[in-house]
């Protein structure tokens, strides 16, 4: 009896020392300019997965070497829903990274992830270092609950070989000279397959949605409260793809989409010259040093409506949203590595050059420490424009993008011919589920 | 004044003796009952009971459910189009590819039953597939059925024939999820089987000497005496079909591929143009993506209601067709 008692001390002696970790050898109290902190031992969860994990684990060393006594845990390949979850489940970490900003309409008005305006005010960090897109993505209702941390932004990679075999130097500009060149970029076999795709427009393959094409024709998701899609913009928009897929063939682009290989693998399309010009985001650079390091590409703003050609160097921008579940139990701590990954321009530099995402302070975006690869400017030019835009954070998380792009797929097919008569009818779903989502809510 | 015999006393020791031991009993009964009274409370009674309060309440999952009476039911009802889609591919699948399986696992159960040579060998064939993980099986149909690289097209492509595009098609979908259902009737099969064999020789041999041939030993003898197994099959198909989720949710996911790593998403789920968006999905989509738990429990309660009548009107109308053997039936 009293060697298992000696024995569970023991065991518990031992938990209890590997659970304190390295915070022994910390001082009592942390300094951080503005806040004094115990130490602590937190958590943070991250979707990233490796090598990218790699990167910011490193961050959050050089993190943990200048904030003595706080030790943190970095786990990596979350997703929202295990966030949602823990919440629940009163064992959410202490900082939780979302790559979904839509969820921001859920995780601000809930409390879900705790308001951060007192922790800002306290230390001196205004709004104003973010630019407009990641500012507004991390709000709901004049409550931040988050930070950006990492954007992406899109625009169009170019096969400068493929090109130069049809006889161009630049890439396209406009909507009327992307299908020109399009068309003239693709190639058949004798029974008809296609084998080089100039553009391709499939609904929903790869990073076709319309939220990344929107920008390009001025669209917007919403007037007010009420949804807007029934509008010219998005009317020209559906019209031109529909056009281009119909030149190729619906059954064809379904074929080739099929056999093109995954997005996110080395046999990605464009990754393999199947698809000589492309929609993607930033991120496609450090994929393709890795997966395609010989193919000769670049990179420009994505080409824009004819009639809006003073939009051209916009697009479209989302990004990592960084912030403290309500249920930590070390807010202050948790604080302090948020605004680190948030807004420190040497971290952000550091997350970017590793990651080759965007960073997200304005600081940052001029740091001389960021090492762009070849190609990466231009999603940082992108970024950095004016009229680049987000999708709006509503209580309904992604569904009106959702009910948007069941529509253009049956549209695109030809299942749908009645385009205003449809874009009408997803506005009124639109609003009548921001009705249902906004049902409960104090008025 | 002397007391009396002391039987009263005794008699009430003994009644509350009795009622002790009858306590005693009880207890050892619950004890007993305990590990299913646990399950069933925590796992179905707690649940059942929540999702139908929730269903009349605003909840996000994160803030506390919000009492907003009918309005979940009167938007499932009048506002939701998405709801009416679902309910006719999940009317699909149960008018379609539930008897389809039903018929296909008899017609092997049929055949094994008359197998001479290599029963076990051929039993284990036709039983294996539905040890696949569903998850597996769909990921495999999805690869087989490949419009552009999969075999099944590639074989048609060189006898001449265009295959069609299978699960990235609207109209061969559900087709494409029937086969994959077919392909795993096992479990149903094997209940076939013991059912077909158990059907009384002498019953055959009397037919027989009737002169009945064949067909009519299935008609008149085989099929009344297993269509307890066929009604136990039926309303299992039906009720299954109704909840019908993992492998529509996997096939959609796989076939569209989706813009993922930016999470804003390409969302997948009912592709392609939603032919594969069956209630169930939907429901989850309310309930985890959408964060809108209280109209997904409203969807449930339906889900639950509608499962609950089609049984009983099926169970009740069984009696027409279903011969139960035995005395008193």
């Amino acid at each position: 009896m009293r060697r298992a008692l000696t024995l569970t001390l023991l065991l518990a002696l031992t938990l209890g020392v590997s659970a304190c970790g390295g915070s022994k050898k910390s001082s009592p109290s942390t300094s951080t300019g503005e806040t004094k902190v115990e130490p602590a031992n937190i958590t943070m969860w991250t979707p990233f997965v490796d090598p990218e994990l790699q990167t910011l684990k490193a961050v959050v060393k050089d993190f943990e070497a200048t904030h003595a006594g706080i030790h943190v845990k970095v786990i990596g390949g979350t997703n929202d829903d295990k966030i949602v979850a823990a919440i629940r489940g009163g064992n959410a970490p202490d900082v939780a990274q979302s790559f979904s900003s839509d969820n921001t309409g859920a995780f601000c008005p809930s409390g879900a992830w705790i308001d951060l305006g007192s922790y800002m005010k306290k230390d001196g960090v205004d709004a104003s270092i973010f630019p407009t897109a990641p500012r507004d993505y991390t709000t709901f209702e004049g409550t931040r609950c988050a930070l950006p941390m990492l954007a992406d932004t899109y625009g169009l990679y170019y096969n400068k070989d493929l090109l130069a075999k049809a006889g161009y130097k630049s890439p396209p500009k406009t909507i009327s000279q992307l299908t020109a060149m399009a068309k003239k970029l693709t190639v058949r076999d004798a029974n008809g397959k296609l084998k080089v795709v100039g553009f391709n427009p499939f609904p929903s393959w790869y990073e076709n949605v319309p939220a990344h094409y929107g920008p390009s024709w001025g669209a917007q998701w919403m007037n007010g409260d009420k949804s807007s899609l029934n509008t010219p913009p998005w009317q020209d928009q559906l019209k031109w793809q529909k056009s281009l897929v119909d030149w190729y063939g619906y059954d064809n682009l379904v074929r080739f989409n099929a056999g093109a290989g995954d997005e996110f693998s080395a046999s990605n399309a464009f990754e393999t010259g199947k698809v000589a010009m492309h929609m993607d985001g930033e991120w496609r650079v450090n994929f393709i040093k890795k997966e395609a390091p010989k193919l000769n590409y670049g990179t420009a703003a994505f080409p824009v409506a004819d009639n809006k050609q003073d939009l051209y160097g916009a697009g479209y921008v989302t990004g990592s949203i960084i912030g403290i579940p309500k249920t930590s139990k070390h807010k202050n701590q948790a604080w302090l590595l948020v605004k680190y990954l948030g807004t420190n321009t040497p971290a952000l530099a550091k997350l970017s050059n590793g990651i080759q995402n965007v960073p997200t302070t304005s600081a940052s975006l001029k740091s001389p420490a960021l090492t762009p690869l070849p190609g990466f400017q231009t999603f940082l030019n992108v970024f950095g424009n004016a009229n680049t835009t987000t999708t709006p954070i509503t209580r309904i998380g992604a569904a009106n993008q959702e009910t948007f792009q069941s529509f253009i797929s049956k549209y695109i097919s030809g299942s749908k011919t009645d385009l205003e008569g449809g874009l009408a009818n997803v506005d009124k779903q639109i609003d009548n589920q921001l009705e249902q989502a906004n049902a409960g809510q104090a008025p | 004044m002397r007391a009396p015999a002391a039987s009263p006393p005794i008699q009430l020791d003994r009644t509350a003796a009795k009622r002790r031991a009858a306590w005693r009993r009880r207890g050892i009964v619950l004890a007993f009952m305990s590990p299913w009274l646990v399950g069933f409370t925590v796992f179905f009674a707690y649940p059942l009971v929540m999702s139908a309060y929730l269903s009349f309440t605003h909840y996000d999952l994160l803030s506390s459910p919000k009492w907003i009476g009918l309005a979940n039911y009167r938007f499932l009802f009048t506002k939701d189009q998405t709801v009416w889609p679902a309910v006719k591919n999940t009317l699909w699948f149960i008018a379609i590819a539930v008897p389809l399986q039903v018929l296909f696992a008899l017609g092997i159960a049929v055949m094994l039953s008359r197998a001479r040579k290599g029963v076990g060998a051929f039993r284990t064939v036709f039983y294996l597939p539905a040890l696949a993980p569903p998850v597996a099986a769909t990921l495999g149909f999805v690869y087989l059925l490949n419009p552009a690289t999969g075999p099944v097209n590639t074989i048609l492509e060189k006898a001449g024939i265009q295959g069609p595009l299978w699960f990235d098609s609207p109209q061969w979908s559900k087709p494409s999820l029937t086969l994959l259902a077919l392909w795993g009737v096992g479990n149903t099969m094997i209940i076939f089987l013991a059912a077909v064999l158990d059907v009384p020789q002498h019953l055959y041999e009397s037919a027989q000497l009737d002169g009945a041939g064949f067909i009519a030993r299935v008609r008149f003898v085989m099929l009344p005496t297993i269509s307890p197994v066929i009604l136990f099959a039926v309303v299992l198909g039906v009720i299954e079909g109704m909840q019908y989720f993992t492998q529509a949710y996997v096939a959609a996911n796989v076939a569209g591929g989706s813009a993922s790593y930016s999470a804003e998403a390409a969302n997948a789920l009912g592709y392609p143009e939603d032919s594969t968006l069956f209630y169930p999905v939907l429901l989850y989509q309310q309930g985890f993506r959408y964060f809108n738990m209280g109209y997904a429990s409203a969807m449930a309660m339906l889900l639950l209601a509608v499962s609950f009548a089609v049984t009983f009107i099926i169970v009740q109308n069984s009696r027409r067709f279903v011969h139960y053997q035995g005395p008193g039936r």
